[in-house]
């Protein structure tokens, strides 16, 4: 790599300006009132300074990044910068809420903040780009911020405060979310599978199924969700023992196994067609039976391709799940409308930062599964 | 007449989607007779046709702004000098899929404020990602040979980009926008709880009303209103079928 990549210099840039332009912390009287931002220049003070170290280091970055120390140094320097922002942050907010006596004062992460840390993080990936483990020192960067919870240095933040407060809800969305993924997802893969079957075996299907769902799949969810109401708190009507009812969990887990049918019946039918035809001539030409070609020779093959549908399927159902909150199933996505419509915003982040987290994980553990088969998802 | 053909399905649900915004206020009787228990079975705070409207408008604005930007940053992403900076949108793509709509809508009210603001930011931002994945993934399509041979017939790169690349690229970057619109249309009737006035609305009230025959108006005009956008992109992609180019 001899010449500096401009995306290093621009990501480093924008880090700057974002440092000098954008409040690092939100400080505010109380829960409800909205804060004032106090931006980084001002928190600097006494051992503080040190911090300019790892980022006079980034301001080197014309220099190092044309040779690999230079990028090595880098990379520890953004990874240092990340942490130490956060336990900066950290610590004023413990030195604040020390002078304040009534525990009322809140102080949170600012814009600033949120947009250093990403663009420190979308940093340590374009400089691990092309190295073997990126994974691995991607999560060995997560450390830091593990040591720092796991000291308490981060307890006084507003986001740690609304985590104390809301734990058990928290732990209940958590359970419910996931019932909600796996309960719908699993009916998706088995009807979605058996749709792309159909497709695959008989042409004349094809076309008026693939449009049905591709209509199904248009409908916002919040519209599903809504017109599977009527239906289902009638036939609870007439079937009690059933358990059925219009609103709550069973709406949301038919709503989100309908969306998971596209993906899933788009992805095994795909993955049945790009099988080649030569193959199975081949299997048929040794003599194996319909269900042996099939076992044998058309599931293993098309095995990826599908893998990779399911991961659409989960991660796409997770966000979504997000919206079930609003017909009273909920998930994430009820803390996420409670502090939506208290308008505080770290109880919307304690909403959204484990829904993101969830459908991260997901994708990465599906990601590895793929790269287990050695192919390309 | 062949023209009219690939839009039957779009006018087709227009056709629909109208008669149900206008007959919607006259139906009273039929929801009142399917659900006896409510008092008002009819949603009238505000009339249908101006939910309906807004909800255009609102969607139309911030998808006109965000497939101008996407395609924008997608076919400045193709070029020589913003090569460079794939990889970093690929990262930014992949992060952003497992980034559902309602997080970034949740995430900018509370910055912006309430009302109509937070709601066009957040569709602006979720709504460019696809069209520039659609953008790039479409040049990238475009055969080598094809570009080759245009410059050997002195096209310039911007006359290449303009008259070659771009119309080719064309079905798979449409295929990007309606992918963003569809997602808009949603995210626009959610946008409802953060004070936007959309055809979300009747849905929330009625959801927290316990009012079903609410719901159920709000949620028939906001499936309408995206089977026709589809449609009408599904119209667009047969007068717009990807040329047979044999590489």
């Amino acid at each position: 790599m001899p010449r500096t990549s401009p995306v290093i210099l621009f990501l480093i840039s924008a880090a700057w300006l974002a440092a000098l332009g954008l409040p690092l912390l939100s400080i505010a009287p109380n829960r409800l009132l909205s804060g004032q931002g106090v931006s980084l220049a001002a928190l600097l003070h006494g051992w503080r300074y040190a911090l300019l170290v790892p980022a006079l280091v980034l301001l080197a970055a014309p220099w190092l990044a044309a040779c690999a120390p230079g990028r090595g140094l880098l990379l520890l320097g953004s990874a240092m910068l990340s942490f130490a922002l956060l336990a900066l942050c950290g610590e004023e907010a413990q030195w604040q809420s020390a002078q304040d006596g009534e525990g009322l004062l809140r102080v949170s992460f600012g814009g600033g903040f949120w947009l250093l840390q990403l663009l420190l993080w979308l940093l340590l990936a374009e400089l691990l780009r092309g190295m073997r483990l990126r994974m691995l020192w991607l999560s060995a960067a997560l450390a830091p911020l593990l040591w720092l919870l796991e000291r308490g240095r981060l307890d006084a933040l507003s986001l740690a405060q609304e985590y104390r407060n809301h734990q058990d809800s928290l732990a209940l969305a958590l359970g419910q979310h996931l019932a909600l993924v796996v309960y719908s997802v699993l009916p998706a893969i088995l009807f979605g599978s058996l749709l792309g079957l159909v497709a695959y075996r008989y042409p004349v299907w094809r076309k008026p199924l693939f449009s049905f769902l591709g209509v199904l799949q248009t409908i916002p969810s919040i519209a599903l969700f809504a017109l599977l109401i009527a239906p289902l708190a009638w036939l609870g009507a007439h079937w009690p023992q059933s358990g059925i009812a219009g609103v709550g969990r069973v709406p949301a887990l038919v709503a989100l196994t309908l969306y998971g049918l596209l993906p899933m019946a788009r992805s095994s039918f795909a993955a049945l067609t790009q099988i080649a035809p030569e193959v199975l001539e081949a299997g048929r030409g040794i003599g194996m039976s319909a269900a042996q070609l099939f076992f044998r020779a058309e599931l293993p093959l098309a095995l990826p391709v599908w893998l990779s549908g399911v991961r659409v399927t989960a991660v796409q159902t997770v966000g979504l799940g997000a919206v079930a909150a609003l017909i009273g199933a909920g998930g994430f996505g009820s803390i996420m409308f409670q502090g939506l419509s208290s308008s505080a915003l770290d109880l919307v982040l304690l909403g959204v930062i484990p829904l993101v987290l969830l459908a991260l994980l997901l994708d990465v553990l599906f990601r590895l599964a793929l790269s287990l088969l050695k192919v390309e998802p | 007449m062949k023209r009219w053909r690939d839009y039957r399905g779009a006018l087709l649900s227009g056709a629909v989607l109208l008669a149900l915004t206008l007959a919607l206020p006259y139906s009273s009787a039929l929801f009142s007779s399917l659900f006896p228990e409510l008092e008002r079975p009819l949603y009238l705070q505000e009339s249908f046709a101006r939910l309906l409207l807004s909800h255009l408008a609102i969607v139309s604005a911030s998808s006109l702004i965000a497939v101008s930007l996407g395609m924008g940053l997608g076919a400045w992403a193709s070029r020589p000098h913003g090569q460079a900076f794939r990889p970093l949108l690929d990262s930014v793509l992949a992060l952003s899929q497992s980034f559902p709509p309602v997080a970034v809508l949740a995430i900018a009210t509370p910055l912006i404020g309430f009302g109509e603001a937070p709601a066009l930011i957040a569709l602006v931002l979720y709504g460019i990602l696809p069209v520039v994945q659609g953008t790039m993934a479409g040049l990238a399509s475009v055969p080598a040979t094809v570009t080759e041979a245009a410059r050997g017939m002195g096209f310039g790169s911007r006359q290449l980009l303009l008259k070659v690349e771009l119309p080719l690229a064309a079905p798979v970057i449409l295929a990007g926008v309606r992918v963003s619109v569809v997602i808009n249309i949603g995210t626009a009737a959610i946008a409802s709880t953060v004070g936007a006035k959309t055809l979300g609305l009747p849905i929330l009230v009625g959801l927290s009303g316990f009012n079903t025959a609410y719901v159920i108006q709000g949620a028939l005009l906001v499936a309408g209103l995206a089977i026709v956008a589809d449609q009408c992109f599904e119209g667009l992609a047969r007068r717009w079928p990807s040329l047979p180019v044999s590489a």
